[in-house]
């Protein structure tokens, strides 16, 4: 990309054969061929592409979260409150729908409430920048459950799966693919062309690699903060619409804990958090590793909690492999740094 | 006159002193609801229920400190309680002591495995202690089997020990005073204590200057460790029960109450003073909302509300403090 001046800007890295068989993406590809092949030994039912696709979607409810949650940790922020805005959000869809008996009305509700906690978040921390944004989303993480917990005391809502059409956002398929999974795929190719191929993701990339820089670069470092919180926030009330249509009942300690499952997929995915790096495509294939681990090894029996110590596990060990860097002889040294570009 | 108004206006702009207004103003509105707040009897239950975050809070504080996190305490805690519990039901450990120093010591030895994969395997803390949260927690349901340790099963003097007294304070009180003091000696006039905060300001030249990081790295987590096995003891103990998923989301209460208490998510900056307050306000926002009769489903939002309050009224008092400091050099 010459420039009039004959300067060439945008320049990326052509990747040697070498670097891409060695890059973090070859890595989880290895890794999720390794945990399909797993699957397929373990159960000879599982590539029945219904029953594959059933499971699938239980975990995009999930995975939606991670795609912003991969602009945030990017940004070098982190939110710890998304579990809670989907909670409060798919609170108010029930709530709204239990009230009025629209479910247009209660899905309207439910974004626009989701889309105003991205908000409220993203505005404290432009307007306070010198607040840690773990300690801003831990607080709003309580405000939000806490919320949620009053308005709906020890109760739940019942009955937005009565009507067929919500129920069929979640269950209703074009052959064997649902709808769900049809979503997830179009919104992966818009975050992962943003993040990687727009100008919006170039200032992502260059806030999170050093903030101060890229405001005396004129980056409008604060709005863009702003915006993918706000972003967050949105895309929370839309899971909160996916989790109703997919439960039906809701009470107000749902969703607990994909702060920290988002968060482990993306980092999964090789994207820092300190910020500045990663790429897309890693944390979309992180989110299908951890999703059809969990599917697989619930599948022959193993208890939620060994499926937790071994995620762990693998989370620790998959971050940590890089950097050990053993001197095998005869073999040249793999530089780790080289495939973060 | 114009010495003593240096002095005075030296101690103001201490981040402590704001807190601590805070504190004063928070505990002075729910004094004025409800009287028998400030009562020697409900001072001591507050500081008994909220001991095992107070002390805990110190433990996270010296990890804050060098720019880490430790997000797995209440998993530690919670294996470690267990793991003591399970030990006390078999009748290995025979006393009280020998309860509170297994779990201690099993504390120290999985903080070192964190920090160890944190210094040696060069692991984001918060990515490392992540997934140990997820690995302690486990471990925890696997060595109990899903069941629970239930209060015949404990020993009687570990349970007295948790509600006796020392000199008309709990004991439990009196290990939070005995740790503040020895993370207030250890922080401000040892070795070991300042380097950790060289090592939080600036690794780099930290490691120029001839500190072991790693080694320094390796003991802060294993010494969070020790304390969050310590307040497995004390948490089993002051309940009489071992359950699962015992102190889930404590590590959110802790980090909070050293964010109050002044300490940078950056590292290098903070003190003692400033976590015992933070920790102090967190245990006052806990139970004062009961106390002054709000209903207990809006307790959690305004806790939450509270914080978001609190760390927004902090920076606000420091940017005034900044903008006072930068017209005292005007010439």
């Amino acid at each position: 990309m010459a420039t009039k001046s004959g300067r060439t800007i945008g320049y990326t890295k052509q990747k040697t054969a070498k670097e891409l068989l060695f890059c973090w993406e070859a890595l989880l590809i290895v890794i999720l061929l390794a945990v399909n092949i797993m699957n397929i030994c373990l159960s000879s039912n599982y590539l029945n592409l219904y029953n594959l696709f059933t499971n699938i979607n239980s975990f995009l409810v999930k995975g939606f979260i991670a795609f912003p949650m991969a602009y945030i940790l990017l940004l070098g922020d982190i939110d710890l409150s998304v579990g809670s805005v989907v909670c409060l959000s798919a609170t108010i869809l029930g709530i709204t729908y239990n009230g009025t008996g629209s479910i247009v009305l209660a899905i309207i509700a439910c974004l626009l409430v989701g889309f105003a906690c991205g908000a409220f978040n993203g505005l404290v921390l432009t307007k306070f920048t010198e607040l840690a944004p773990m300690i801003v989303t831990l607080a709003t993480m309580t405000l939000f459950r806490g919320l949620s917990e009053r308005i709906l005391g020890d109760t739940s809502t019942k009955g937005m799966r009565n009507v067929k059409w919500f129920a069929n956002i979640y269950d209703g398929r074009i052959g064997p693919v649902p709808y769900l999974f049809i979503l997830f795929v179009i919104l992966a190719i818009v975050f992962g062309l943003v993040m990687h191929k727009t100008t919006f993701g170039r200032h992502m990339f260059a806030i999170g690699a050093n903030k101060v820089a890229a405001e005396y670069a004129g980056i409008r470092v604060q709005r863009i903060r702003f915006i993918v919180f706000t972003l967050m926030g949105f895309i929370c009330g839309m899971s909160g619409v996916f989790y109703s249509s997919w439960v039906g009942s809701i009470k107000n300690d749902i969703a607990d804990g994909y702060e920290l499952e988002a968060i482990s997929m993306c980092v999964l995915g090789g994207i820092s958090s300190m910020g500045g790096k990663g790429t897309f495509p890693g944390a979309l294939i992180a989110i299908f590793i951890i999703g059809l681990l969990r599917y697989g090894l619930g599948l022959i029996n193993v208890n939620s909690q060994t499926i937790s110590i071994i995620i762990g596990t693998l989370l620790i060990f998959v971050v940590m492999a890089p950097n050990l860097k053993f001197k095998l002889p005869g073999k040249k040294e793999v530089d780790s740094t080289a495939s973060e570009n | 006159m114009n010495q003593s108004k240096g002095k005075l206006s030296e101690i103001l702009r201490q981040r402590e002193i704001s807190l601590l207004i805070v504190l004063i103003i928070l505990c002075a509105i729910v004094q004025f609801r409800n009287s028998s707040f400030l009562t020697v009897s409900v001072i001591n239950s507050i500081l008994k229920n909220y001991a095992y975050t107070m002390v805990l809070s110190f433990g996270m504080m010296i990890v804050l400190l060098i720019g880490g996190i430790d997000i797995s305490v209440g998993a530690t805690l919670a294996f470690c309680g267990m793991a003591g519990s399970l030990l006390m039901k078999n009748g290995i450990l025979p006393n009280c002591l020998s309860v509170y120093l297994f779990t201690t010591v099993l504390g120290f030895a999985l903080g070192a495995l964190i920090g160890l994969v944190i210094a040696k395997g060069k692991v984001i803390p918060i990515i490392a202690t992540l997934g140990f949260q997820y690995i302690y927690r486990g471990m925890t349901y696997l060595i109990s089997g899903s069941t629970w340790v239930g209060t015949a099963y404990m020993l009687q003097d570990f349970k007295d020990f948790a509600q006796g007294s020392f000199l008309g304070i709990n004991h439990l009180v009196c290990i939070t005073i005995v740790i503040f003091v020895v993370f207030f000696v250890f922080l401000k006039w040892t070795m070991f204590g300042r380097q950790i905060y060289a090592v939080g300001s600036n690794a780099e030249a930290a490691e120029i200057s001839g500190i072991k990081i790693d080694r320094i790295k390796i003991l802060v987590y294993a010494i969070c460790g020790a304390i969050a096995g310590l307040c497995g003891s004390m948490y089993t103990g002051y309940y009489a029960s071992a359950q699962n998923d015992m102190a889930t989301g404590t590590e959110m209460d802790v980090i909070a109450a050293c964010v109050i208490g002044g300490v940078s998510l950056n590292g290098g900056q903070g003190s003692a003073v400033g976590v015992l307050l933070g920790a102090i306000m967190m245990a006052v926002i806990g139970k004062s909302l009961t106390l002054i009769g709000i209903d207990a489903f809006w307790q959690q939002a305004l806790k939450g509300a509270i914080i978001l309050l609190a760390v927004v009224i902090n920076v606000l008092v420091q940017r005034g403090i900044d903008r006072r400091n930068l017209e005292g050099r005007v010439i």
